[in-house]
């Protein structure tokens, strides 16, 4: 086992190191991944969802240093971080920005370099370890040839890339200058292909989606956890594990509240902003990332390990939960001060990746989609707008505050509910009497006519 | 004399009234209430009479709209507003209504005319702020808009919507929330209102008291919030079918408040349903379940809690000897007591009830045939504080039984004995109820006048008299009648055969008369009608069908001195063009049925009905139909007048006896 704990060590001890500090986690959650990068690349912090992702991300790294004590050199900086995230968000960034001045110390640059040293010199006597003890531990799991070559290749290229984004970091003005490279916007959208079809054909991606320096590193570190991931036995389950002690230790409070489930029976995922306003339909069902096929899903899935490349595992994405205890799985919006935000004191989590979506643009964003039957009701969802277009027009129960409902009902018990309000009455009903008027002027008028045609009448008579 | 005389003295200059300060003509004229012709005589002695009189009215009853602005602004002080003998009240007189009045105007009546709509209800309720009570019964035309409008009117305590079939649960939800200090709401009929427009009048209303909510297709879904209402005195569920004993038994508690319940025609609902809705309501006082559940052990015995019950009606039930008997058995009395047209009322129930009910006050038996003189002798001898008998169609009860109730119950005040077999003995004894005011006799073939004078004599205080098709009646009890009841207000002789002018030449003294009906009389001619016409100046209704001897020379007086007659029947009759036309002088005249007069043409039709201004309904053959131009009818029923067109042969009497074997023929 020692030798799997430090190998996987080396691989996050790196990226750590060179200031990109996501471990593992990276490949569970890799949209975020890519957010957290921007934070760092931007300094400024506007978005407190993104803050959040820190709160999470950090403290299983932190605790699984300590577990393995030889990862002394974040140690501190891991220390004071959760603290001042769970407390405030607002202290969160100047808590990162210390930590990562903490992290510029050449002693840890020597450190990591030393262990890519490390790294490298026993890469062939990794790759065959990993290859024996996954045999040892997944038992039952095939693996493939190629796909072990895959991913030594891959493992290399995230060495390389760790090298050099290490060598970065030893430099800051260099490495400042690289951050801000990049526009945010572009970064993700170069990010997310690389890493979708990463597992088949890393390299070719890789010259293809790095354009700069920058994503190339984080591809690269990317990569490199997932080689981990399927190097390290039980890579899924220690790393639950750890989030499961992470919620017992720092969300407590947050998970305390929660309504049905009991606090740290569940693990709490918060995808950001632009991950929830992306145009997905495929969730993947552990780490909640989204992809537009389902083809890519599935090559994602892979990511996760072994047992999602049978074509059964395939057809039944969580199997996972035969062989471990069943992790269930909440989600939390990022939009600070939201009561689905898990930060709120009374957080109710949101049951899927569906839901969230569906939640932080219901009540988060900007209602864009207009009826184009009454120009009045505006939807942020587009289900929304066609479930409204179905019935609109049918909506003929007004209330005197402008509110319209469907059913009867409804309307009725809204009113009986507030004060004041009263059933307001059709406009064509109110014309209706009017109507009724001239028919009576009507009546009038031809009672008139008749008058006169019996005035004839009786000269006649 | 002497005090006169210093009065006289002393208003030499003057008007002697001028001394009187108005509160006391005010008082005297309360006193003038009886005649409304009275009132008019009043103001026309002079400017000041007048003034006064014009100042004291409160109360309006117009028939004709077209006068409505003068005469609101003769009357000030008007309140109360009847316009439901105006037809077709519309927009325009409402506005004017509203304008005048203002904020004196606390009451109108729009029942029966369905002519106006939103913007005069609105101009009413905006302009009229002081309305407490409004009667819309009948606005069959009226929409929500209307009842929106309604709600406008924020102080209004008494509405009726009866028949007001367009108007749904958004127009009651509105009233709902506008008029927030409701009290009193009838929703009969109003068929569009469900649910929740109901719920929402028990959720907003809170001060209701009484609520109507016949025939309407409400289920239990309201009942929990009406049952809340803290002042929930009188509730009408009469017919309210969609209300079951599942629903009723959901319910948690009843309404303390409760004082009457009807749930008439309540099919659905049984004893078990019935004891749910009552749970709670220990002071119910009034009980109809006409047409309902049957009246078994069970449902008497579920009633049994009910301390306060004073009146239960139970027509048209099914009842049970058992059910009878356990009613009878309620550790209380009741005072009044409905069994009218129950089906298994036998002397065995009956008389165990009534021994037990000896404080009853009302009594209804109405076709109760299978009951025999033996339950007549229980009801007279437990029930001696009866002021009100009525017992048509028993026929099983013998002449005897009738002298038992003369002598056993004589408070009674009315007492209906139509088609029964009283005699001439049983009138007699029945004379003894010195306080009877109303006594029916329709198609008593066993009484003479005899029996009729005997009442005569000793019922002064008779008002109303029913002596349809008792054929053994003539002069001499009508003129006894006439002689001992001054106060006769109503008197029916119809297919009396042998009734001549001598008896209308009598009943000319009773100068209360309103409601004279003599149908098939063939020898009374138009010199009695005339003597009638001169001594009743308050007649309303007249019912002349089938008297051949009546004519034209009756009908001059009538138009000339029965200035209050509002409706008149002459078909059969001789009367022609002439009468009519003379007839149509009667400004009152409202309803008019001219069917078979063989001296009436086209032309003669077509000018009394242009010359009756105020009327709102003829009767008449088809056969004019094709003979008067269309213009006419379109011209008169855009005035308000509505014709209804019989197609019905000419019909030859029969003879009475044989009527009365009809009828029995019929009942087997």
């Amino acid at each position: 086992m020692e030798p799997n704990d430090r190998l996987s060590l080396h691989a996050w001890a790196n990226p750590s190191s060179s200031c990109n500090g996501l471990p593992r986690k990276m490949s569970l959650e890799n949209p975020s991944f890519t957010n957290f990068n921007l934070q760092q690349q931007e300094q400024k912090w506007d978005d407190t969802s993104i803050l959040n992702y820190g709160i999470r991300i950090e403290p299983p790294f932190h605790e699984f240093n300590q577990a393995s004590e030889s990862e002394y050199l974040l140690s501190s900086t891991c220390n004071n971080q959760p603290k001042v995230l769970d407390q405030e968000d607002g202290l969160n960034n100047e808590a990162l920005q210390t930590s990562k001045s903490l992290d510029w110390d050449p002693r840890t640059m020597l450190n990591n370099l030393s262990f890519l040293e490390q790294k490298i010199h026993h890469l062939q006597d990794l790759v065959h370890l990993i290859v024996g003890r996954k045999g040892q531990a997944l038992g039952g799991h095939d693996q493939l040839v190629t796909q072990q070559q895959q991913l030594i290749t891959a493992d290399l290229t995230s060495i390389i890339v760790q090298l050099i984004s290490t060598a970065g970091s030893l430099l800051p003005s260099v490495k400042h200058k690289l951050s801000t490279g990049p526009p945010n916007g572009q970064l993700g959208e170069l990010l997310f292909p690389p890493l979708a079809g990463m597992n088949c054909v890393p390299q070719p991606q890789h010259g293809s989606g790095s354009i700069a320096v920058q994503p190339q590193c984080v591809t690269g570190s990317k990569v490199s956890d997932q080689c981990n991931q399927m190097d390290v036995t039980g890579n899924c389950g220690t790393e639950q594990n750890l989030s499961i002690e992470e919620h017992e230790m720092k969300e407590e409070e947050d998970a305390d509240e929660g309504e049905n489930l009991p606090p740290g029976s569940y693990d709490i995922l918060q995808l950001e902003k632009e991950e929830i306003l992306a145009p997905h339909t495929h969730f993947c069902t552990i780490c909640g990332k989204g992809f537009k096929r389902d083809a890519n899903l599935r090559m994602h899935m892979r990511g996760h390990g072994d047992e999602y490349k049978t074509p059964a595992a395939l057809a039944k994405p969580n199997k996972e939960s035969s062989s471990e205890p069943v992790i269930i799985k909440r989600y939390s919006c990022p939009f600070a001060g939201c009561k689905r935000n898990k930060d709120h004191k009374k957080f109710q989590p949101l049951k899927t990746i569906l839901c969230v979506k569906n939640h932080y643009k219901r009540t988060h964003c900007d209602k864009s989609y207009i009826c184009s039957r009454c120009n009045t009701k505006k939807f942020s969802v587009m289900a929304d707008l066609k479930t409204h277009e179905k019935h609109c027009g049918k909506d003929k129960w007004l209330c005197s505050c402008g509110t319209t409902f469907s059913r009867k009902d409804k309307l009725f018990g809204h009113i009986a509910l507030f004060q004041g309000h009263t059933p307001a009455i059709p406009l064509e009903e109110t014309k209706g009497p009017s109507v009724s008027c001239d028919k009576m002027d009507g009546n009038e008028a031809s009672n008139k006519s008749g008058k006169h045609k019996f005035q004839l009448w009786l000269q006649c008579w | 004399m002497k005090r006169q005389k210093t009065l006289e003295t002393n208003a030499n200059n003057g008007n002697l009234f001028d001394l009187l300060s108005e509160e006391i003509v005010f008082t005297i004229l309360d006193f003038i209430d009886t005649n409304p012709l009275d009132r008019k005589s009043f103001s026309l002695v002079c400017k000041s009479f007048y003034i006064t009189e014009s100042k004291h009215r409160k109360n309006l009853t117009p028939l004709r709209q077209e006068h409505l602005p003068r005469i609101l602004n003769r009357y000030p002080h008007v309140n109360h507003l009847d316009l439901s003998l105006c037809p077709r009240i519309n927009d325009n007189s409402l506005n004017v209504i509203s304008n005048t009045c203002k904020d004196s105007l606390n009451s109108i009546d729009l029942s029966k005319s369905r002519f106006f709509s939103y913007n005069g209800l609105m101009s009413l309720a905006l302009n009229c702020k002081n309305l407490v009570s409004i009667d819309l019964s009948n606005a069959t035309e009226l929409r929500d808009s209307a009842a929106a409008a309604v709600a406008e009117a924020k102080n209004l305590e008494r509405l009726w919507l009866g028949r007001c079939k367009l108007i749904t649960d958004m127009g009651i939800g509105c009233i709902a929330v506008g008029c927030k200090k409701l009290r009193l709401i009838s929703l009969k009929w109003c068929i569009s209102v469900s649910d929740l427009g109901v719920g929402l009048i028990a959720v907003k209303c809170k001060e209701i008291r009484s609520l109507d909510l016949s025939y309407l297709p409400i289920t239990n879904k309201c009942l929990p919030s009406i049952l809340k209402l803290q002042h929930l005195e009188d509730i009408v569920l009469e017919g309210c079918f969609g209300i079951d004993d599942d629903s009723l038994a959901a319910l948690k508690h009843g309404c303390q408040s409760m004082k009457a319940l009807d749930i008439s025609s309540c099919q659905h609902i049984s004893h078990v349903g019935l004891s749910s809705l009552i749970s709670g309501a220990g002071s119910l006082q009034q009980l109809t379940l006409a047409y309902a559940c049957p009246v078994t052990l069970a449902l008497a015995n579920s009633l049994n809690r009910l301390s306060m019950l004073q009146s239960v009606k139970l027509d048209g039930c099914a009842v049970t000897s058992a059910g009878l008997t356990a009613i009878g058995n309620w550790c209380i009395s009741l005072s009044e007591l409905s069994l009218s047209k129950c089906l298994g009322v036998t002397d065995e129930g009956l008389s165990s009830l009534v021994t037990k009910n000896k404080d009853l006050k009302k009594l209804d038996i109405t076709c109760c045939r299978k009951i025999t003189g033996v339950s007549i002798a229980y009801i007279t001898n437990s029930c001696t504080n009866l002021t009100s008998l009525r017992m048509e169609s028993c026929t099983l009860v013998p002449s005897e039984a009738f002298v038992l109730i003369g002598q056993r119950c004589q408070f009674l005040e009315e007492l209906d004995l139509t088609d029964n077999e009283i005699d001439d003995e049983g009138l007699k004894s029945i004379s003894r109820c010195s306080n009877l005011s109303s006594l029916k006799l329709g198609i008593c073939l066993n009484i003479s006048d005899e029996g009729l004078s005997h009442v005569g004599m000793k019922c002064t205080k008779l008002t109303e008299l029913d002596l349809y098709r008792s054929a053994g009646i003539s002069d001499m009890g009508i003129i006894a009648i006439s002689r001992g009841c001054p106060g006769l207000e109503m008197i029916n002789m119809s297919y009396c055969i042998d009734i001549t002018d001598r008896s209308l030449l009598s009943l000319s003294k009773c100068s209360r008369l309103n409601t004279f009906e003599s149908r098939g009389c063939p020898l009374i001619t138009s010199l009695g009608l005339a003597a009638i016409a001169v001594g009743c100046r308050q007649l309303i209704k007249l019912d002349i069908k089938k008297c051949h001897n009546i004519g034209d020379a009756a009908m001059l007086p009538l138009a000339h001195f029965s200035q209050n007659l509002r409706q008149i029947t002459v078909s059969y009759s001789s009367v022609t063009d002439l009468g009519l036309l003379a007839l149509a002088s009667i400004s009152c005249l409202q309803s008019m049925t001219v069917l078979h007069l063989k001296g009436l043409t086209p032309s003669g039709l077509a000018a009394a009905v242009l010359a009756c201004g105020g009327l709102t309904k003829v009767k008449l053959h088809l056969y004019f139909k094709s003979l008067l131009p269309q213009p006419l009818f379109e011209h008169l029923e855009a005035r308000g007048c509505v014709f209804e067109w019989r197609d019905k042969e000419f019909q030859a009497e029969l003879d009475p006896k044989c009527y009365k074997l009809q009828w029995e023929d019929i009942a087997q």
